[in-house]
């Protein structure tokens, strides 16, 4: 009784209730399901062996392992970033705070395109701080640290802004309570802040994750796409795909689908942890 | 340890929370700050607490100057309204924590900190929650474990921040008796801040009542219900009804008022203020009179009346339903009052104000009929 009320309002049949879920499923499947398996069909339209044979090339495994080193600098930075910003923001008032809340989302809100064209003009040969670097020797356009910033930029709200909320609905007694009982500042921290949003944490840490493997457009701008240097998996897929070699660039981007379902698996099932 | 407090003030912005507080706390006392929500209650006892941090001011504990101390080093005994309780935690570890958070040369062992644990559970009566997590308590028992994670590292100070105000009012009464009961056999001072009268009174040795970040008046229940040293104290303990009167060789007289029971005082010639309990009232049939009877309500026991004065507006009496002229006490009825009991301030801007607290009043101390 109770179910027929909430699903079936009046005046709506269950025809139409019918249709519209039938719509809902077959939208999936055209627009996320369908290019999900045309990706693997392709991958594999040539058997195992050149599957395989394609993901083994020294170029393609370059380019995956330019891709995890990304993530695996970024993400941990983003971390510390994002606890850090959401720390500030819920647990303390100061002035320009409205002003940093704001800034924590413009990554969000900029195409990662105009992120990389920014780095460019910041530390590219003719950039505003090009000589200093040059002089100094140091190379941040078309090498891994370009893609390394680029990469921060655009994936870093992700952490924060699954910890800001939860951070600021928990509020400050907690960590006055442990301040009372005498603890110092990296006691509260570990035993009682880090508890509270580590689910939370985790969840944006796979967000963040998913972006920074997946990141095209800004990477695009400051990698200047050197095969087997500067080529990270998302712009190697563009790569082999203009090469006209459409089975390796569908095995590569294989792989990066594979890391996505994962992150995305992952991701379920923190939510479910969240909200318990 | 004695707590001695002198001119302390605090600002948030443009608001001044706290306007130049003083209060001595003497060891083991057990004192009850009372105010309604805005009056710089709980400010003052966060900055005893190192929480919060004063504009200007002085707080000695024991002689030492606490503003050089850190919260971390005061070991006070905080108790918060929504009991702040580590969710991750058991209530065994919420218990430990602060004795396992201190440096490792101060650390008692892990057998003298469950033993400490073990004998606390037993003390505050709730042995049966110790593998619980503060999820499945009932909030009455995690106010319990609360002040248990308080009394734990055996504060200097215990601070209590409407301790009871989440708790329904059976839970409070016991949980009231059993904290007085703790008090009682720590022995240790504590401060508590509440906005319940009937819990500051019952509860504490000795009641402050603040006022718009000021002190208004130290004192124990009878002291602050016969005679309010201000406006303010008289209006927050429940003389709600306000009369102009005027005062006359000592004698406060007004219009349709019987006020022959209060008594002569040294006050001047001119303007004051009556302030009464509706309960302190008795309404007297009188054909002349300017009062009459608006509404008229029965709860069995007592009437409440609602009273207009053409110039002065209403007033609310209760009176008992079987008194003699009771049943004279009809709708529109004309009626006199007669003032039972009340105090009275000179009149003026600035005695109505919370911003004078000097006892320039006079109360009438005066059997009730």
């Amino acid at each position: 009784m109770t179910v027929t009320t909430l699903t079936h309002l009046p005046g709506q049949s269950r025809r139409g209730e019918r249709l519209l879920i039938g719509l809902a499923v077959s939208l999936s499947l055209l627009f996320i399901a369908a290019p999900l398996a045309f990706i693997f069909a392709r991958a594999f339209s040539r058997g195992w062996e050149v599957y395989a044979a394609n993901i083994l090339h020294p170029m393609t495994l370059h380019a995956i392992w330019l891709t995890t080193i990304t993530a695996i600098i970024v993400v941990p930075l983003n971390v510390a970033f994002g606890i850090a910003a959401a720390w500030a923001v819920a647990k303390h008032r100061f002035p320009g705070r409205g002003i940093l809340v704001t800034m924590i989302e413009i990554p969000f809100s900029i195409s990662p395109i105009i992120a990389g064209i920014c780095y460019l003009l910041l530390y590219g040969r003719q950039g505003l701080l090009g000589p200093w670097l040059q002089a100094n020797d140091l190379q941040v356009m078309f090498a891994l640290p370009g893609i390394v910033l680029v990469t921060m930029f655009v994936t870093a709200p992700f952490v924060a802004r699954e910890v800001l909320p939860l951070m600021q609905a928990q509020g400050t007694e907690q960590e006055e309570a442990a301040v009372t009982l005498g603890a110092n500042g990296w006691q509260i921290f570990t035993r009682v802040t880090l508890p509270n949003i580590k689910w939370a944490l985790l969840y944006g840490a796979v967000l963040c994750t998913a972006r920074a493997v997946g990141e095209f457009g800004g990477v695009s701008v400051v990698s200047g796409n050197i095969r087997g240097q500067t080529n990270t998996l998302p712009l190697h897929v563009e790569l082999l795909f203009n090469d006209l070699n459409a089975v390796g660039a569908f095995a590569a981007a294989s792989t990066l689908t594979l890391i996505a379902i994962v992150a995305l698996l992952v991701k379920a099932v923190l939510e479910g942890r969240k909200a318990g | 340890m004695s707590i001695s407090i002198s001119g302390l003030t605090k600002r948030f912005g443009q608001t001044d929370v706290l306007r130049g507080i003083d209060l001595g706390v003497e060891k083991g006392e057990l004192v009850a700050l009372l105010g309604p929500s805005g009056s710089g209650k709980t400010t003052l006892l966060k900055i005893i607490a190192g929480l919060e941090w004063p504009d200007a001011g002085q707080l000695l504990v024991d002689g030492a100057d606490w503003l050089q101390l850190a919260a971390q080093d005061r070991r006070i005994g905080f108790v918060f309204q929504h009991y702040a309780l580590f969710p991750h935690m058991s209530v065994r570890d919420n218990l430990a924590f602060g004795l396992a958070v201190r440096p490792r040369n101060e650390r008692p062992g892990k057998a003298v900190i469950t033993a400490k644990v073990d004998e606390l559970l037993h003390f505050l009566q709730i042995a049966h929650l110790a593998d619980r997590y503060p999820t499945q308590l009932s909030g009455g028992q995690r106010q319990r474990v609360a002040l248990g994670r308080a009394l734990a590292i055996e504060p200097n100070v215990l601070l209590l921040d409407e301790p009871f105000g989440a708790l329904d009012a059976a839970i409070r009464r016991d949980l009231r008796r059993w904290l007085r009961g703790v008090h009682e056999a720590t022995g240790s001072t504590t401060i508590f801040v509440t906005h319940d009268q009937e819990e500051a009174f019952e509860l504490a040795d000795r009641v402050v009542v603040m006022g718009e970040g000021k002190i208004e008046q130290i004192g124990h229940a009878d002291a602050i219900h016969d005679h309010p040293a201000t406006p303010f104290v008289a209006r927050f303990m429940g003389a709600t009804v306000e009369l102009p009167v005027t005062l006359l060789a000592g004698r406060a007289e007004g219009a349709g008022l019987d006020l022959a029971a209060l008594p002569r005082r040294a006050l001047g010639d001119g303007p004051a203020r009556l302030f009464t309990r509706p309960e302190d009232i008795v309404a007297l049939p009188d054909p002349k009179a300017p009062w009459r009877i608006v509404t008229r309500t029965s709860n069995g026991a007592n009437l409440r009346l609602v009273l207009r004065h053409p110039d002065l507006g209403e007033a609310e009496v209760d009176t008992p339903r079987r008194a003699t002229a009771a049943d004279a006490l009809v709708v529109d009825a004309p009626v006199r009052l007669r003032i039972a009991f009340g105090t009275i301030f000179p009149d003026g801007r600035k005695a109505a104000t919370a911003t004078t607290a000097q006892p320039a009043s006079i109360s009438i101390q005066e059997a009730r009929q």
